[in-house]
């Protein structure tokens, strides 16, 4: 139902935005001697108790209109195990959420990555009261990026301000 | 990253900051739940965020919000703006995306062709 990875950290992301997180961490690492992808989305947002983390990875868990839950981390959970990877998820109430999948990289079944950089883009440009913090591994090379390094040098200029945008999509190459 | 070139954007849009006020005029929202994204929503952010900046609009801010229970009339997106009824649009791409821009955002003609609900 989601193409590609990279639209399922953004719906976890989005999990994210919704409890509230001042703190979002994401990290896509692919090791090759390994043959391992790894997703991680790390949050500090209001977290769950532990009967919600049992539902969440439910997909038959009942769902009432405005209670925003959605299929999301049973898709995401379903991609990692059909890839012969693992998927993990901790929360704690008042704390923030923790979520891990990881991939076999020759699955046949392994969706693309799709567009990871432009996810963390368009993260950060509509979520400005956010700090996110990505970590990018294709191969060899990291690539790292953390918002609060731009809004320090901004001092109080929106990030979604046009030119701060325009400066985002060229230095992310989006 | 070339931090002097964002202190330069700093220096500039410290201006338009200060003229302008705090709140935005305008404020468009896009579902982003896990039935948006599957069904497109990412491209229409995407579009409403190069629009938006390619066309210097300091006073309108895009957002992402969760699923809206409207499934299947999306991707969906909400124009907020002070003293108006909400306007929300259904069935929405990239190219629907950049013509409210133009008629809404800057003209204040909202596209009634993909209106579904005003509240």
């Amino acid at each position: 139902m989601l193409e590609e990875l990279s639209d399922h950290l953004m719906d976890i992301a989005m999990n994210s935005v919704r409890a509230g997180a001042r703190n979002v961490a994401i990290s896509v690492v692919a090791d090759k001697p390994r043959n391992l992808l790894s997703l991680a989305i790390v949050d500090d947002g209001k977290g769950m108790d532990d009967t919600m983390v049992k539902s969440v990875t439910d997909p038959f868990f009942s769902t009432k209109p405005g209670k925003n839950i959605g299929l999301g981390i049973p898709l995401l959970k379903g991609v990692a195990e059909m890839c012969e990877g693992e998927f993990m998820l901790e929360s704690s109430n008042g704390k923030g959420t923790e979520i891990r999948a990881s991939f076999a990289l020759d699955h046949p079944d392994l969706p693309p990555l799709g567009k990871v950089k432009e996810t963390f883009f368009l993260l950060c440009v509509s979520n400005p009261e956010v700090r996110f913090r990505f970590r990018y591994c294709p191969d060899q090379e990291e690539f790292t990026f953390d918002t609060k390094e731009i809004n320090d040098s901004l001092e109080g200029v929106p990030i979604n301000h046009p030119e701060v945008v325009e400066f985002l999509r060229e230095y992310l190459n989006v | 990253m070339n931090l002097e070139e964002l202190k330069a954007i700093r220096e500039r849009a410290k201006k338009d900051i200060e003229l302008r006020g705090k709140e935005a005029r305008v404020k468009v929202v896009v579902g982003m739940g896990t039935s948006g994204i599957a069904s497109g929503a990412r491209d229409v952010l995407r579009a409403l965020v190069d629009e938006i900046s390619r066309r210097k609009l300091t006073d309108v801010i895009v957002t992402q919000t969760g699923e809206k229970g409207l499934a299947s009339q999306e991707p969906l997106i909400e124009v907020l703006e002070e003293g108006k009824p909400t306007v929300v649009y259904g069935n929405m791409d990239a190219g629907k995306a950049i013509r409210v821009v133009a008629e809404h955002l800057v003209n204040g003609r909202p596209v009634l062709d993909y209106v579904i609900e005003t509240a």
